[in-house]
């Protein structure tokens, strides 16, 4: 059996795979004031890992992103508690969050916010949880 | 003010062009006997409608004074998705031998497969 001429969709899905990461962490980004935020952008970055596991083989990418993704996962749920934890040990109530205006080098005044931390954690939970998922579903074994 | 309404009347052009060539498309899928038509018609179709749909708001919000940087990376991936998605499709079908329409007269790319078949089974 000749092996399937599949150049068409892997160069588009080369393209295209940059263009959603990038849209992923910016609705990542804009959740403060915009719609968009952890949950979401994670599953916008978990798509575009499941467009490179249709487009390529699964041993492939994963040897290019060698990543246990329930390690992933578990390191999400873990930046979100201590965050959470975090804001006690400085007397203030569980997920107390603060935020605060700085100069940046670059951006200038720029708002931070200790809610970013917390989203970093539930995307990392979603790209965790989604990817898990589709690995068990997609494998032989 | 008049300058504004004259890029408006050029954004409600655009579209009002883009809705017209989603019917378009919508109708050739209704109308068209095979599977090959009917992708024909609605992915150039249905692609041009939506990027003059979205290139009328891409211009409607520039003359708000807003630049959407994500209609306009909107605009680039439907245009660099949907073609593909539609060849992805009509791929599959061939490949599952779904019939052309009658009166479609030869098949160059079944002889073809017929052939890598053919030899490799003799290999």
């Amino acid at each position: 059996m000749k092996k399937p001429n599949d150049v068409i969709i892997r160069s588009v899905t080369k393209v295209a795979v940059v263009i959603i990461l990038t849209f992923a962490i910016n609705l990542f980004i804009s959740g403060h004031h915009q719609p968009g935020g952890g949950f979401i952008g994670g599953l916008a970055f978990a798509s575009a890992l499941i467009l490179l596991f249709l487009a390529f083989d699964i041993e492939t990418v994963r040897n290019h992103i060698p990543l246990d993704f329930k390690v992933v996962a578990a390191v999400g749920v873990l930046i979100s508690v201590l965050t959470g934890v975090g804001a006690m040990l400085l007397d203030h109530p569980f997920l107390f969050q603060a935020f605060g205006y700085f100069k940046l080098p670059i951006f200038g005044k720029t708002e931070l916010a200790t809610a970013v931390l917390f989203d970093i954690g539930v995307a990392l939970a979603v790209i965790g949880t989604s990817i898990t998922i589709i690995m068990t579903i997609g494998d032989d074994r | 003010m008049s300058g504004n309404n004259q890029i408006e009347l050029i954004a409600v052009l655009l579209i009002f062009v883009g809705t017209i060539f989603s019917f378009l498309s919508a109708i050739g899928l209704i109308r068209l006997p095979d599977i090959y038509t009917r992708a024909h018609a609605l992915s150039k179709g249905s692609t041009m409608g939506v990027l003059f749909i979205l290139g009328g708001t891409f211009l409607f919000f520039i003359m708000e004074g807003y630049f959407s940087i994500r209609l306009f990376l909107g605009i680039f991936f439907v245009f660099l998705t949907a073609p593909v998605s539609a060849h992805v499709i009509i791929r599959a079908a061939h490949r599952s031998n779904v019939e052309l329409a009658k009166q479609s007269v030869r098949d160059d790319l079944k002889e073809v497969r017929e052939k890598d078949l053919y030899e490799s089974r003799t290999d």
